[in-house]
């Protein structure tokens, strides 16, 4: 029972990652990743609302008839989604700009749709919990990934949150002097999408073999 | 002038897929062949023209006197999710052969954020009522426009041979990125060059 929780947590992270294997939530994926905060500030907003939707959602299954459960899990799902941006705008306000269209269209993240009705409208809390956070964590890597390269080539530097006397920025030295500015660009995301897709499917095929 | 204007900037300047990323999971899940491409582009312009005039007239006419701006977002989903209904509905009963043609494309826009995010951008660019139906009615064609250019290009990609990795996802995705490339040939200053 122990390790079949633990594979609730984990399958989220890499063996159902749900960027790079399920393709759900693209659009933010290559829309806020620009820089690395917002990539991470995107991913612990997912994680939130999908923590705390999945919670409720598995709470409520009982209550809902399944005739307006869709509707229903809307309604819960911008609930929280209201409460993230609310939050974001008081406590940082940088991403929150950053971020813009993304955040409330969060509601409309397949993914967080997708695990209200293939997971936590069938399972216990906990493991709805644990599935909300795998997920979110999985999300939130894939977008720390994809954030990293492209402004590690588009603009030379590693944007984090500025901590004391560390301003949050990294200078990379050649790449800050000749940056590859098409991959901060909508084209270069979408390239960079379709190899790094590539590059998971041949992963796993070598893996199978 | 001002709505040739938002039509330029929402087929070509910010094509919503091609330069916005909204909409990406019908950009690469429904352009395998154009067909399914132009039904789901047309379904999608449908409603998002709709849902402008609704959403702009909920925002203006009840969020914004009684000072419910924070429920944007809920009673925008909740609108549009409605509406996708109900569109479904009249289509189903006054026009058999269009609901054949769109109606399995109907239940999978509530979830296309670029139908939410035109009701918000909108609201955001502070446009007049026919100003908003107008940008989502533009909105929808350059949607149209780039799933129809991905369909075809990718029709003709199956004929080819590409490596196994590959196939399917990952040369649709490097196919977009060189559409994205061609579509940076319009930018803002083309706006300004054409209407002075």
């Amino acid at each position: 029972m122990e390790k079949n929780r633990l594979s609730v947590l984990t399958k989220g992270i890499f063996k159902e990652n749900p960027v790079f294997i399920i393709m759900l939530g693209l659009c933010p994926t290559l829309g806020v990743t620009t820089q690395v905060v917002n990539g991470i500030g995107m991913g612990l907003a997912v994680i939130f609302v999908l923590l705390f939707s999945n919670v409720f959602i598995s709470l409520l299954k009982d209550f809902i008839p399944s005739s307006v459960r869709i509707p229903a899990y809307i309604v819960i799902i911008a609930a929280f989604v209201t409460i993230v941006e609310m939050l974001m705008h008081a406590f940082a306000p940088a991403v929150y700009q950053a971020l813009g269209i993304f955040l409330p269209l969060i509601v409309v993240n397949c993914i967080i749709l997708g695990r209200a009705e293939a997971f936590a409208s069938k399972n216990s809390v906990l493991d709805s919990a644990l599935d909300g956070i795998g997920m979110g964590v999985g999300f939130t890597l894939s977008l720390t990934l994809i954030a990293l390269i492209r402004e590690m080539f588009g603009s030379g530097t590693i944007t984090l949150m500025p901590m004391g006397s560390f301003s949050g920025v990294i200078k990379i030295p050649v790449l800050y002097t000749y940056p590859v500015r098409v991959m901060t660009l909508a084209a270069g995301a979408l390239l960079l999408m379709g190899y790094l897709k590539a590059f998971f499917e041949w992963y796993s095929q070598r893996k199978k073999a | 002038m001002t709505y040739i204007a938002i039509f330029i900037t929402f087929i070509f300047v910010n094509n919503f897929i091609l330069s916005q990323f909204l909409g990406l999971c019908p950009f690469i899940g429904v352009s395998r062949n154009s067909e399914s491409a132009i039904g789901m582009g047309m379904a999608v312009t449908f409603v998002m023209g709709i849902a402008s005039i609704m959403t702009w007239i909920i925002y203006h006419a009840i969020l914004l006197p009684l000072q419910l701006q924070y429920l944007q977002t809920l009673s925008f989903i909740l609108l549009i999710a409605a509406l996708v209904q109900f569109v479904e509905m009249i289509i189903q009963k006054n026009s058999p052969g269009l609901y054949k043609a769109l109606g399995i494309f109907l239940p999978l826009i509530t979830t296309n954020c670029a139908v939410l995010g035109i009701a918000i951008m909108n609201i955001g660019e502070n446009y007049s009522l026919m100003e908003s139906f107008a940008a989502g009615v533009a909105a929808g064609i350059g949607f149209t426009l780039a799933l129809i250019l991905m369909s075809n290009i990718r029709e003709r990609l199956d004929l080819h041979p590409v490596r196994k990795v590959f196939q399917g996802v990952p040369i649709a995705f490097i196919s977009g990125g060189l559409m994205a490339l061609a579509f940076m040939a319009f930018d803002k200053s083309l706006i300004t060059n054409l209407l002075g």
